[in-house]
């Protein structure tokens, strides 16, 4: 059937658990999850703070803050387990292979090198490069993510640019080294949404040019209906229903999913008040034994609470996590 | 409304589609407010201004929200922290019930805050840690020396714990033992509790998660059909300020480029800045979402320290000609009650 649709795959997650382990207490941020990536798609993982989000996919890469530890799982990048990668195995694939996006530009940048220096710097270290070929690549690079004038922009420092600008440059960096995958943590959640567009647009461009697999971390269901082919929603360190973009959106089975859709008011349509998820999210101190979304679920039941749905297949690769359905 | 204050360009007060004969409870004409740029360590010199505010007239009925919406740095916050005078206006006029605000002398305006209060952006911020639920509610009381009776001020702080969905038994908490919705309860609860008309609301739902932005938004709502409330909702979500707001106002570097009834904005926007941030707001449906046409803005904001001459808008505007630069729009009626300030407005469709 789908024949054209079988693609390649570029990143594939299983069983991922990240816990943080305290003095006293630990957080269990991420409790066993699954997750693959196509080349040339974009997976969404969308879900609210905390929900562990930015943690899964950081955490593939080597990046977890703090005390966080990834417990079990593996990540299979090119024949490869990520997980496994020494430190200086993983220096070479990140960057390189896989680029990174972060959400605040302007504290991923250096403040006391150039954008110039620092758009070289993966070049001179991941191709060995030399300098004058460097600087022509970053130049160009700075031209494709559409900022002009490259040759004066590579001497700024990032303060000197603005927060759009700097997302650009960061995107410039990220994709310098034609990465496979590039892993995007809520890129444009600090920018403006006529900048966000323009941001997204060209993410989109750059990924048909160069197949490149992207995931994209999102809290807003709106930007992700435009951007990604395929969503995750993540609850409570799980994920709790994933589906082809059009599906999610057209025929949500997961409560949360539900709720988190029917609380956005849309811009496109008249006064409808807006039904609320009544509660707050959990917090993650202990490893989840029932479904995490029971105590804010208007369909629970007891088995909701005794044990926690495992995620089973809706058709048309509709996955859900749900004891009632 | 006079004759006079249309030619002025002061923007109508209209609800429900008629004009409403209320007199508006705020009216604010001509605001300007520029910060000093200051140079120099021992002898500061004058180098600049930032021109944050810079002539924005509106009006607000009683009962009716209005929605300030605009892009991060065009003086949407300020404009609301000038009216409330947590900054001092630089020229214009704030009128409220008829009292310009703008004249009063600080011991007035402190009387008058009684009658306009402020809900802020941040939840963890805008609450001092080291004092109870119980004192941040009881100290407006206090201050403006309603009532000192102990169990009166008791009773009312619970009553308002009740009135913004909190359990009453919250009283002895401390701002840290709530999750950041339960604290914009807290923080709405501490504006009303002096029973204000008039609120102020400074982006109090951008820094929620989504499912708890729908408590709060449908939590003022209702606050606003019980106790007949006006608010000035400052947001940058459009999505959002189409929901909450019966008309709405859009920001652009300083001054205000269109005002009008929701839908009259929504769905016939006039100004070329309205239509393309409208245009790039996603909609939560990929089908729309993915085959929208985009009029995408090319650029960013210029510097408000130096705005473009004429239009401030003409530096990004894919309409922009010989006029936009010479001289700067004034606010004209194009259809009852729906304000533009472009020169070229109604040649251009969308």
């Amino acid at each position: 059937m789908n024949v054209e649709k079988i693609r390649d795959t570029a990143l594939k997650v299983e069983n991922l658990k990240v816990y943080f382990k305290g003095k006293t207490e630990t957080i269990y941020a991420v409790n066993g999850i699954s997750f693959h990536v196509d080349k040339g798609e974009t997976l969404g993982i969308v879900g609210e703070s905390g929900c562990g989000k930015s943690v899964s996919t950081m955490s593939v890469l080597g990046l977890v803050p703090g005390r966080g530890q990834v417990y079990e799982g593996t990540a299979d990048f090119k024949g490869r387990d990520l997980l496994k990668l020494s430190r200086k195995e993983m220096d070479a694939v990140r960057g390189n292979e896989i680029g990174v996006v972060f959400q605040d530009p302007i504290v991923s940048f250096n403040p006391v090198y150039t954008i110039g220096n620092q758009l070289m710097e993966p070049l001179l270290t991941h191709h060995k490069m030399d300098k004058a070929a460097a600087y022509k690549k970053a130049c160009e690079m700075l031209e494709l993510v559409g900022i002009t004038n490259p040759e004066q922009r590579m001497k700024a420092y990032p303060h000197q640019f603005s927060g759009g600008m700097r997302q650009r440059a960061m995107i410039a960096m990220a994709l310098i080294c034609n990465p496979d995958l590039l892993l995007a943590d809520e890129p444009t959640t600090a920018l403006d949404v006529t900048i966000e567009a323009q941001i997204v647009e060209l993410v989109k461009d750059l990924q048909k040019q160069m197949n490149m697999a992207i995931i994209w971390i999102s809290h807003d269901l709106g930007l992700m209906a435009g951007m990604a082919d395929r969503i995750a929603v993540m609850y409570g360190g799980l994920i709790v229903e994933t589906a082809p973009v059009e599906m999610l959106y057209e025929n949500p089975l997961h409560p949360y999913t539900i709720g988190l859709l029917n609380s956005l008011p849309k811009i496109n349509e008249g006064y409808r008040r807006l039904e609320s998820i009544e509660g707050m999210p959990p917090i993650l101190k202990q490893f989840p034994t029932s479904c995490p979304f029971a105590n804010r679920c208007k369909r629970k039941t007891n088995k909701c609470q005794e044990a926690n749905p495992p995620l089973r297949d809706a058709g048309g690769g509709h996955m859900v996590a749900c004891w009632e359905l | 409304m006079t004759e006079a204050e249309k030619t002025m360009g002061s923007p109508v007060s209209v609800q429900d589609g008629k004009e409403n004969p209320q007199r508006p409870i705020l009216e604010v004409r001509n605001l300007v407010k520029y910060f000093p740029i200051y140079k120099g360590a021992l002898r500061k010199r004058l180098v600049g201004q930032v021109h944050a505010v810079d002539g924005v007239s509106f009006s607000i009925s009683p009962g009716e929200t209005l929605g300030l919406v605009g892009e991060s740095g065009c003086g949407k916050s300020t404009t609301a922290r000038t009216i409330v005078r947590l900054q001092e206006p630089t020229s214009g006029e704030i009128l409220f019930q008829g009292t310009n605000l703008a004249d009063l002398k600080n011991s007035e305006m402190r009387k008058m805050r009684q009658n306009i209060q402020m809900i802020f952006q941040d939840p963890y911020a805008s609450l001092n840690p080291r004092m109870r639920v119980e004192e941040v509610l009881k100290e407006p009381l206090r201050e403006h020396g309603i009532t000192k009776d102990p169990r009166e001020l008791d009773r009312r702080a619970r009553e308002m714990l009740h009135l913004v969905g909190l359990a009453p038994e919250f009283i002895n908490r401390f701002p840290h033992e709530f999750s950041g919705g339960q604290r914009q309860r807290i923080g709405i609860a501490r504006a009303l509790m002096l029973e204000p008309s008039l609120i102020i609301c400074d982006e109090p739902i951008s820094a929620l998660d989504v499912s708890v932005q729908a408590q709060i938004v449908n939590l003022l709502e209702d606050l606003q059909k019980k106790l007949g409330l006006s608010y000035l909702f400052v947001a940058h979500d459009l999505s959002m300020i189409r929901h909450i707001s019966h008309r709405v106002a859009i920001m652009y570097l300083g001054a205000l480029v269109e005002i009008g009834k929701c839908d009259d904005i929504y769905q016939n926007p006039l100004h070329p800045y309205t239509q393309a941030f409208l245009s790039s707001v996603p909609i939560p449906d990929p089908k729309i979402q993915k085959n929208r046409g985009k009029v995408s803005l090319e650029g960013e904001i210029p510097s408000a320290i130096a705005p473009p001459s004429g239009c401030r808008f003409r530096t990004r505007c894919p309409h922009a000609c010989e006029l936009c630069a010479k001289e700067r729009p004034q606010m004209q009626e194009k259809e009852p009650g729906h304000w533009v300030a472009c020169h070229r407005a109604g040649e251009i469709t969308r």
